[in-house]
């Protein structure tokens, strides 16, 4: 069976080469930086699941010391000139984008074969990772395509990858550094203390009030946490089902999904949601790490308000 | 109650405000957070790369550059500014806009992978709404730039987030389903999933009337200046 620690290894030898292209980087200043951090990552995806816990904690400080006192530089491996794309571009034409499809597609058409035919019952893949796993070989399989049609230098895509990886830089663990806030502050009882006094400060007597809060302390935790996923069991068990629900007798699916909905404006405004928020203004090369953000508060406030109105009409009709 | 832990997300959001690097802060406010809860050092430390561990999947897409930047190389973007100027008519507003609902819609039938900031927005969408927008109103400035790559993001994300609940075999459903049946209210994945419709439609409207908002902006800011 494929398992998920096939992606990693692959992940983990893709790191493992960008450390050593950057080591022997001389055209960037700190490449010794870059290739202990892509080092330090490749090391945590080949071996991880063998390390001790504490082994992996002093990993993620190592990581985070490079990258927190200014160690990681940008490189800057030979292309192709805007003059050269251009030309490219009009002799490739449109087959340009049959790769970067692929990938998506093989992912998406590739779950849906393998969920809806009987090659579902084989058991290829570990069960509820075939889409990352088949995201993995769609990446193969568009790497391969390219290879046998643009007769690239072999070190090519490995450069190329390497120039963008290194614009993201640090910006792409942090999401998974979030994800381990999100555990210790699990572990340290936050989310208890927030729905306690969410709890503590509700009005008596007023249904849109407590609609207003639900929401609103969906919206807000999600900003905190980054992720709606974790503000959802607070809120709901803090007011959605004891006051919404059972107090009021309001409508519980429409309070569940449209809550949880409220919460999804709060991730559009935080930068703690950093794959959807900070990593795209990195991809972008945007000068400001909020520039996505700043883009979506004017489709995130109207559209809580609605998520309020919605849950206050159609909740209890 | 112990409420000292809450000040790690003080932390966060001073280290945020004050510009600090944000992986740094984030790893001083969880290390901080864990021993406000009482916990020692090493245990700690030990939660945080359990983890990191296991949340390695997050950062599994990155497999995805080489081949993205080797598309590059050879010209995919241009191609992808080139392929937008031919298509008459088409204007920032109207493609970003059109990728709002096929977004959406792909996402409400559970193909949430179909686009994402280093699959789609990078290589395709951003590179064709910049071209769109300087095809109608000419070279851009430097912010309006940024303010036309970000509602490139932006869109793929608005897709996504209002599209995926209305697929009822998702995480998120999955979760509301598992809290309110833990509090004895038992509901069906479909039951909630089609509560997420509403919201979708008020999405499609805000933030499709905001891409027409930001084409009129663009152009009004071109007319003063011809004045």
């Amino acid at each position: 069976m494929i398992t998920l620690e096939w992606l990693y290894w692959l992940t983990g030898l893709v790191f493992a080469v960008w450390a050593v292209m950057s080591a022997r980087d001389r055209g960037n200043g700190k490449r010794w930086g870059n290739a202990a951090f892509w080092g330090l990552l490749s090391a945590s995806f080949l071996f991880g699941s063998q390390l001790s816990d504490l082994a992996n904690g002093v990993l993620v400080l190592a990581l985070v010391g490079i990258a927190g006192f200014g160690g990681l530089g940008r490189s800057d491996p030979p292309t192709t000139t805007p003059q050269q794309r251009e030309e490219l571009a009009a002799r490739f034409g449109n087959r340009l984008f049959i790769p970067a499809l692929a990938i998506p597609l093989t992912a998406v058409v590739g779950t849906l074969l393998y969920n809806y035919s009987p090659v579902g019952g084989w058991g290829l893949f570990e069960p509820k990772r075939e889409t990352l796993i088949l995201f993995g070989v769609g990446v193969l399989l568009a790497l391969a395509l390219c290879h046998a049609w643009l007769r690239p230098p072999l070190s090519a895509p490995m450069q190329e990858g390497r120039r963008l990886m290194d614009s993201i830089g640090w910006a792409a663990v942090l999401p998974q550094m979030l994800a381990a806030l999100g555990a210790l502050f699990a572990a340290a009882g936050v989310g208890k203390v927030i729905g306690s006094l969410a709890g503590d400060i509700m009005p008596q007597g007023s249904v849109f009030l407590a609609v207003l809060l639900y929401c609103g302390g969906m919206a807000l935790f999600t900003i905190i946490m980054g992720n709606a996923f974790a503000a959802f069991p607070v809120m709901a068990t803090a007011i959605g089902i004891p006051v919404l629900i059972h107090q009021y007798g309001g409508d519980a699916p429409v309070i569940g999904a449209v809550g949880m909905l409220a919460g999804f404006c709060g991730t559009l405004l935080t930068p703690m949601a950093a794959n959807f928020n900070i990593v795209p203004a990195a991809l972008l090369e945007l000068k400001s790490q909020n520039g996505v953000i700043r883009m979506q508060a004017g489709t995130a406030i109207p559209l809580f308000a609605c998520n309020v109105a919605i849950i206050y009409f159609l909740a209890f009709r | 109650m112990n409420y000292w832990p809450l000040l790690g997300i003080a932390l966060v959001v001073v280290g945020f405000a004050l510009r600090f690097n944000p992986l740094l802060v984030v790893a001083v406010a969880a290390v901080a957070t864990g021993l406000l809860g009482g916990m020692h050092l090493v245990p700690v430390i030990e939660a945080l790369g359990k983890a990191f561990n296991d949340n390695r999947y997050i950062s599994v897409t990155w497999i995805i550059l080489p081949v993205i930047g080797l598309l590059e190389r050879y010209g995919l973007q241009e191609r992808a500014r080139t392929l937008i100027g031919g298509v008459a008519g088409a204007t920032m507003a109207r493609m970003l806009a059109l990728y709002l609902v096929f977004r959406q819609l792909t996402a409400a039938i559970g193909l949430k992978d179909i686009g994402g900031p280093a699959q789609t927005v990078r290589p395709l969408v951003a590179p064709m709404a910049e071209a769109a927008a300087i095809k109608r109103h000419g070279a851009l400035s430097e912010d309006e730039r940024e303010q036309v790559l970000g509602m490139a993001a932006a869109t793929d994300n608005v897709g996504l987030f209002f599209g995926e609940d209305i697929f009822f075999a998702i995480a998120s459903i999955l979760l509301i389903q598992g809290i309110l049946a833990s509090d004895g209210v038992e509901l069906t994945p479909l039951q909630l999933s089609v509560w997420a419709i509403p919201t979708a439609i008020c999405a499609t409207i805000i933030h499709g009337a905001r891409l027409f908002l930001l084409e009129r902006k663009l152009g009004r800011q071109r007319a003063g200046e011809g004045a």
